[in-house]
């Protein structure tokens, strides 16, 4: 399994408390480069706070994330980073990042990793493409010369805006919202604003996309393309994903590696069909204690 | 099956009537002691009670009426669904377009034409007390409308700014070290001529610095949180200019600043002053005009500026936060870095338009920088519709140079008797106009967004979708 042999993120004795509340206990768990790592689970499971703790919203209690540009070794350079005050090491195999030491924009920036949240956060009275240039802030900040090259009308920046323009056309032809481009974004169905705010976290050019629920609210037909899309995204741009999802169609088609939770621990990892025959998945999501009741429950409900 | 239209419900006219009773019966309880009854002298020195029901019954009946029509028109609009216009707005952008342009070339034009119509002695007041005053409105609500309509920060201290640039053109162009050593170093008329154009971009920059100061306390508030401090910081400023007289002279005010000079050429009647300079007779219009001119310029800029900016990355970042500042976040994007280059960038503008002030006043007292100011300049760039060059104008010309036109209806006393002062109902007017903008216009008179950059076909944003921001 790559989770193992080529990880991409190693998530090591991750824990948050709200106060009493203990969302997440003592996760740890590893998601391969260009896999799509699924992390389910029931409602309060905790999921949308792995995410947020690994994208940086949220500041972990305890706990290790460890994300990888190149291919560093990990093991060989994580002990000694996190001995350091730093939050990355660059050598030239590649690079290395703390996550749970960096601020949000940082993980985004820097360690490139993009996210997209489970009620839709778009721009909604910007245009879909303003949306896609909004992604693309760092790279064209940069050739405006922070504002300045930008105002005077400097050439460097108006070729580095066309630049980023296509990539933001590329992306819309690859949603299908090529069509839509100059309407506001507010003004989209809903399945077009799922699709949207993928296309807008891939144009940070991430190396871990982080999806929270992303087939939530689509019809079937719906979650057929976007799980093409979602392929796409790994085959063709390496890009590794990490995804929180309820729609088990979606997680058993094309996820490589499942990671369950239950009340902020991990029950079980593995691939699809070994979680799928878990014992003890099949209790968290049916509410039943141990092997025997889920046997009893089964044969009631006439599985 | 086909639909059929929805048939508009019967406007049920004793709702009505009860609703407008109702309105009645309270503005009789508000106005009885307020309108009905007027205290007098007679002419024994004895206070006596004047009852004027016509009047007091004249207004309860015009807000019965008034309450019975907006009650009878919004009942017969409540069925109709509102259309929201998605392709048919580009009207609304070529409006914006030729409408600015033509303003401004009509901007350039308009001391000519005063001085034709109106001769050197009439025009005076005409630019000076319309072009100049609405043109510095224009330009603090264009700076302003970075914070506020971009941004999406609501500042209720932005007079502080302003102040700040008045002031630090103030304090250097009548300081003496500063005089002396200019006086040493270039020569003694150097520093009255000069001051003005070399102390106009540090009081830019010293706004922008104190724009900065006041950002980082307020970066983690939001909302009415974040108004409040901004009120608070105006304020301070204000009390500080007032308490320390040492530094600002205190109520008093800084007097004597000298007036802008044309790059060296002093507007006076001597011998080396403008008007002989240039072989024509002397006459203090020349100043205004070219004060004017300066104005429109300093305006122009901000204008230019803050449109180039809407284009450029950190516009763009400006208006994303507005939107959603946790996605922005979530982009990579610096929402620190983002919201303090907003606050530095309005002050600047505010400040240099406080520079500009100070020189034409050529006398500045903390009376000038009150609340009220921060009021006016806020409801400017709500008027006219957060985000829009054009719309700020529109309500400078209707805020400012309406309320100056007020003092122009002297006819009105022919009919209201000569203590009639309209002037002095300007704050009812300013307060009618804005209840009745909020009905009709709740998202000011200009109220689409224009796209920063398209693909194929530049489509106005409607105003529904835009968000006012967090703060």
């Amino acid at each position: 399994m790559r989770a193992l042999t080529d990880p991409i993120l190693k998530v090591q004795n991750l824990t948050m408390r709200f106060g009493g509340l203990v969302a997440v206990n003592d996760l740890t768990f590893t998601a391969g480069r260009g896999d799509i790592t699924a992390l389910i689970g029931p409602n309060g499971a905790g999921k949308t706070t792995v995410f947020n703790c690994i994208t940086g919203f949220y500041k972990p209690t305890t706990g290790r994330m460890a994300l990888r540009h190149g291919s560093i070794d990990i093991d060989a350079h994580v002990e000694r980073l996190t001995d350091t005050p730093n939050d990355h090491v660059t050598n030239a195999e590649g690079s290395l990042y703390l996550l749970e030491r960096m601020p949000d924009f940082h993980v985004s920036a820097r360690a490139k990793v993009a996210r997209t949240f489970q009620n839709i956060r778009l721009f909604s009275g910007m245009t879909v493409l303003e949306n896609l240039m909004v992604a693309q802030h760092n790279p064209l900040m940069v050739a405006s010369n922070w504002t300045i090259g930008g105002l005077l009308g400097f050439a460097g920046f108006r070729k580095r805006e066309k630049a980023a323009i296509e990539t933001a056309k590329y992306w819309l032809e690859k949603t299908k919202l090529i069509d839509r481009a100059d309407d506001p974004a507010g003004d989209l169905p809903y399945g077009d604003q799922r699709r949207l705010e993928i296309a807008r976290a891939m144009c940070t050019e991430p190396v871990l996309l982080c999806l929270d629920e992303p087939a939530a609210g689509l019809n079937p037909r719906e979650s057929l393309e976007l799980n093409a899309l979602l392929r796409s995204i790994r085959d063709d741009h390496g890009t590794s994903l990490l995804l929180i999802e309820h729609d088990m169609s979606v997680v058993m088609e094309i996820s490589d590696h499942v990671v369950v939770l239950d009340y902020g621990t991990k029950i079980s990892d593995g691939t699809p069909e070994q979680v799928k025959s878990d014992p003890k998945v099949i209790a968290a999501y049916l509410g039943a204690e141990d092997e025997a009741e889920v046997e009893q429950i089964e044969a009631e409900v006439g599985l | 099956m086909m639909m059929e239209a929805p048939a508009r419900e019967p406007v049920n006219f004793v709702g009505l009537l009860k609703d407008a009773v109702f309105a009645a019966a309270i503005a009789f309880g508000l106005f009885s002691l307020m309108l009905g009854l007027k205290t007098d002298q007679t002419l024994n020195n004895q206070m006596v009670l004047v009852p004027r029901p016509g009047l007091l019954f004249t207004v309860v009946g015009l807000v019965f009426v008034g309450r019975f029509l907006i009650g009878y028109w919004q009942a017969i609009n409540a069925g109709k669904i509102k259309k929201r216009k998605a392709a048919a707005t580009p009207l609304a952008l070529k409006i914006e377009k030729y409408g600015t342009a033509a303003f401004v070339g009509f901007l350039f034009v308009y001391p000519m034409m005063v001085l034709g119509t109106a001769g050197p002695s009439g025009a005076i007041k005409w630019i000076d007390n319309f072009g100049i005053q609405i043109l510095i409105y224009i330009m603090l609500g264009w700076g302003l409308n970075i914070v506020v309509g971009l941004a999406g920060l609501l500042d209720l201290g932005y007079v502080a700014f302003y102040a700040v640039g008045a002031y630090s053109y103030a304090l250097l162009a009548t300081s003496e070290p500063v005089k002396e050593f200019m006086a040493g170093a270039i020569g003694p008329t150097f520093w009255p001529l000069w001051a003005f154009w070399i102390c106009l971009p540090v009081a830019g920059i010293l706004a922008a610095f104190w724009g900065v100061l006041l950002g980082f306390p307020v970066l983690r508030l939001r909302g009415d949180y974040l108004a409040i401090v901004t009120l608070a910081f105006g304020e301070i400023i204000r009390l500080v200019l007032i308490n320390w007289v040492e530094f600002s002279g205190g109520y008093a005010g800084i007097s004597s600043i000298p007036r802008p000079s044309f790059f060296g050429v002093p507007f006076n009647a001597t011998e080396s002053g403008f008007a002989a300079t240039f072989g024509l007779e002397f006459t203090p219009i020349y100043r205004t005009i070219f004060l004017f001119y300066v104005i429109l310029i300093l305006a122009l800029i901000t204008a230019v500026v803050s449109t180039r900016l809407r284009r450029l990355p950190v516009g763009r970042a400006w208006e994303a936060l507005r939107e959603d500042e946790i996605a922005c976040r979530s982009l990579g994007i610096n929402t620190v870095n983002t919201k303090l280059t907003a606050f530095a960038i309005g002050a600047m503008f505010g400040g240099f338009a406080g520079a500009f002030f100070a020189a034409r006043q050529g006398f500045i007292s903390p009376e000038s920088f009150v609340f009220l100011e921060s009021a006016q300049i806020l409801a400017i760039v709500v008027l006219g519709g957060m985000g829009s060059l054009l719309g700020v104008v529109i309500a400078s010309i209707l805020l400012v140079g309406g309320v100056e036109l007020l003092r122009e209806l002297d006819f009105l006393k022919a009919y209201f008797g000569d203590n009639f002062d309209p002037a002095q109902y300007r704050m009812l007017i300013f307060g009618a106009c804005m209840v009745l903008m909020m009905l009709w216009k709740p998202r000011g008179l200009i109220s689409v967004r224009e796209p920063s950059v398209f693909l194929k076909e530049k489509k106005a944003v409607s105003s529904d979708l835009v968000k006012e921001g967090h703060g």
